[in-house]
């Protein structure tokens, strides 16, 4: 494989694990964190956070559709 | 992800005029107008030899980039002015919660993985009775001025309300006469949703061992799934899901083992019992916490249906497969099919709901996805181009229905009355239908997909898993059939799991919500006796449908399916009202005639089947004669087929009673909606226009791309931006 081809692969799966971990939401805990720091607060420990988004889905169900 | 600056070198510019297109364009789109006129031409002219099921694809692939490049982008910038110096709703509400700017295309996989569900697999699957052609048809141009129209317009008009729901704006917009209506007939319309798709998932796993034990170890894959996330490694979703899926897949793979092993009676459940364990299951799935089955269940469902999306293309492309049904069957002008009783006109246009024109879907565009939009802009491409990605499910599912023996179609989908329920009166039935299939052959089906029997599985899911079947086992090869069937089977009933699941819950929110405007304590969702009593009621609700549909003699889906359909049209018919009233109250009467064409032929259609189905006198299509035929036949002593006995009778008059009254309250609902808004319209027309609750105007200082991919003025607009505050990100990558 050449090396340009490399490099596009390697962008597209970069790309594909950056959608997947939006998507799901994962990356929420980066965000969170690099807010935090810019903010200058403690953040709370990852079972907290992610705690604390579950309990606020429990209160804002989403409809799916048929 | 906050996007307050006070720096703004690039804020959102009003859409510049385009420039005239380039000769590169000129000839694309020549070029895919070609194709898609030939793709059309062919399937319209074929008759007695033999088409491809690619002419299908492409005719709607094409018709779809077209819709989206011209007719959207009309609507977006000339009927809408979408205006991207307006800051959004998640721009200027941004709290991380409900309201947050979210990239674009991350905001398409969640609206499209909350409207695509069963729906459009199971509509197009039963409207292929009569013929390849009028679905179709109806799938494409529907989903192009109707469906994709809606989506993007509820959007739009919500966007500008700060995601208010589509029941308040109808309240603010309307009136409240016509608010009261639309409450009411959302909540109706919803559990007859839930019962009819529960309805498919019983149809599909009853007398099914394999699909039992499948589908039941999904139970305690996702409770699995929901402790990992709580306990052992809080926030690992992508990891979780992997696991998940693969867990999935061995127990669809265990699940054939356990068919051939002496649990596979204890499996074999009747349609009875397992309404009780659906009903059972869906009270418990809405009081538990969302995190233990509710949200792992979503990730597993959201995969699947992608995943499989994308297999059935690729499968279709390679497979190529011919149509074996006609262009128009004798059923779409007769109106004596066996599935659904009733012509092509009214009866195909609310047998495909989902996939051309669903209302519910009027129901994301308005709440949720509204208060995620980064810019206005990309109305068009989250809510047209997400309801063209449904249209697509939709013309796959239908590819799913028509490529496979007509002759085995007829003898899965009639309901057992008709067939006799064994393979010899089956292939009777059919050939009195003008299909040959020989007894062997439907035995010879049903082994291949390791099956007890194929005879009268009607709902639409099992067809369209024997189809994707001998897709896949086509394009993929390895003799896989009986796999693939199963994996089909658990993909549609894994969604319509979750749909239950999340309806059940919305459901009892909303009751909660209504019922908490006069009993304060009801209102409070945190309290468990309302919230159990809520939960109960929502339940018992679809449930009691549920068990009306399987234990009905005449067959449930045949008879709950076009309840169903012309239901979720009459909510699209509610949601087109607003449009038009809105687009007349902000003065564009002009081009109130965008959302009228499709509310107008809505209209005709739900009306005149609504109206078929109340007062025809023909006992197949109209419910009340149905009741009066099987009144009079019990009175005077006599059973008619395809009951068997006095309580049977009963039941059929009970049912068909049932079904007329729903039919004309939903109808009567719709108008009174509709008849209110006429009066807004003369008015806000004489007018000139009228005050609406459309929020100021306030300056955007987000920058992001309107479309799929960004032009390089907008990446060049986004670097400049994102160069003026710093490493972070909004609505785009890095």
């Amino acid at each position: 494989m050449s090396a340009g081809a490399a490099v596009r692969v390697r962008r597209a799966v970069d790309g594909v694990r950056w959608y997947l971990r939006e998507v799901t939401g994962e990356s929420r805990w980066e965000a969170y964190l690099a807010r935090c720091e810019r903010d200058g607060v403690e953040p709370m420990t990852r079972r907290e956070y992610e705690r604390h988004r579950t309990d606020l889905r429990e209160h804002n169900p989403q409809s799916r559709c048929c | 992800m906050s996007t307050t600056t006070e720096v703004s070198p690039q804020p959102g510019r009003p859409t510049p005029s385009s420039p005239r297109p380039g000769a590169r364009s000129v000839v694309l789109w020549s070029a895919v107008a070609l194709v898609g006129a030939v793709c059309w031409a062919v399937l319209a002219l074929s008759r007695g030899e033999d088409v491809s099921a690619l002419w299908m694809l492409f005719a709607a692939l094409c018709s779809y980039a077209i819709a989206y490049r011209f007719y959207a982008r009309f609507i977006a910038r000339r009927v809408l002015e979408v205006d991207d110096t307006r800051a959004t709703p998640a721009e200027r509400l941004d709290n991380g919660v409900d309201f947050e700017v979210t990239d674009r295309r991350v905001l398409f996989g969640h609206h499209f993985a909350a409207i695509a569900g069963a729906g459009p697999l199971v509509g197009p699957v039963l409207a292929a009775q009569m013929g390849y052609l009028p679905g179709t048809i109806w799938i494409i141009v529907g989903v192009i001025l109707a469906g994709a129209v809606q989506d993007m317009v509820v959007l739009f008009f919500s966007v500008r309300r700060d995601g208010k729901s589509l029941g308040q704006m109808v309240r603010e917009e309307i009136g409240v006469v016509g608010g009261i209506a639309a409450l009411i007939a959302v909540f109706a319309i919803m559990i007859i949703i839930l019962a009819v798709l529960a309805l498919v998932v019983v149809n599909a796993l009853a007398e099914s061992p394999w699909g039992v034990f499948s589908i039941g170890l999904t139970i305690p894959i996702a409770l699995f799934m929901g402790f990992y996330l709580r306990y052992l490694r809080p926030g690992r979703v992508l990891e979780v899901t992997a696991i998940g899926v693969v867990l999935l897949l061995l127990a669809i793979v265990a699940g054939g083992w356990v068919d051939g092993s002496a649990l596979a009676d204890d499996l074999t459940l009747s349609k009875e019992t397992l309404v009780i364990c659906l009903v059972v299951y869906g009270f418990v799935a809405s009081v538990l916490p969302v995190w233990m089955l509710l949200t792992p269940r979503d990730y597993l469902s959201t995969f699947m249906k992608v995943g499989v999306i994308a297999l059935l293309a690729v499968g279709l492309v390679i497979a190529a497969p011919t149509i074996q049904a006609e262009a128009v069957t004798s059923f779409a002008t007769d109106g004596d099919g066996p599935v659904f009783a009733g012509k092509v006109f009214p009866f195909v246009f609310i047998t495909i709901a989902c996939g051309a024109l669903s209302g519910f879907h009027a129901l994301i565009s308005s709440g949720t996805t509204p208060k995620l939009l980064a810019k206005e802009s990309q109305v068009r491409m989250i809510g047209y181009g997400g309801m063209l990605m449904e249209s697509f499910v939709a013309i796959s599912a239908l590819i799913a229905a028509v490529v496979i023996d007509q002759g085995l179609y007829y003898s899965m989908n009639a309901p057992a009355g008709a067939t006799g329920g064994t393979v010899e009166s089956a292939a009777e039935f059919v050939a009195s239908l003008g299909f040959t299939i020989t007894p062997d052959q439907l035995a010879a089906a049903a082994a291949a997909v390791e099956e007890e029997s194929l005879i009268s599985r009607t709902g639409g899911a099992p067809t369209l898993a024997f189809g994707l079947s001998q897709v896949f086992s086509e394009a993929f090869g390895g003799g896989l059939q009986a796999f693939w069937y199963h994996f089909a089977i658990m993909f549609e009933a894994l969604f319509i799991l979750t749909a239950v699941d999340a309806g059940t819950r919305v459901g009892r929110f909303m009751l909660q919500d209504t019922v908490g405007n006069v009993w304060k304590r009801f209102g409070d969702t945190s309290w468990t006796v309302g919230t159990w009593i809520a939960s109960a009621v929502v339940v018992g609700a679809w449930g009691s449908m549920l068990y009306v549909g399987v234990t009905d003699p005449l067959g449930g889906i045949n008879q709950l399916f076009p309840l169903f359909g012309i239901a979720n049209q009459l909510l699209a018919a509610i949601a087109l009202t607003l449009c038009v009233t809105l687009l007349i109250k902000h003065g564009k009467l002009r081009w109130a005639w965008v959302p009228g064409i499709p509310l107008a032929w809505d209209l005709i259609v739900t009306m005149t089947a609504s109206w078929q189905k109340v007062f025809s006198d023909n006992p197949a299509i109209g419910y009340f004669a149905q009741a009066d035929r099987y009144r009079e036949a019990r009175d005077a002593g006599d059973v008619l087929a395809p009951a068997t006995d006095a309580s049977q009778m009963d039941q059929v008059v009970f049912n068909s009673t049932l079904n007329g009254v729903l039919q004309a309250a939903f109808a009567l609902l719709v108008l009174v909606v509709v008849a209110n808004a006429v009066v807004i319209w003369v008015r806000a027309a004489r007018a000139g226009g009228l005050p609406t609750t459309e929020v100021p105007h306030t300056p955007s200082r987000v920058v992001a791309p309107a479309d799929f991919f960004a032009t390089a003025e907008e990446k060049e607009a986004m670097r400049a931006w994102e160069e003026s505050h710093g490493a972070e990100t909004v609505g785009g990558r890095r």
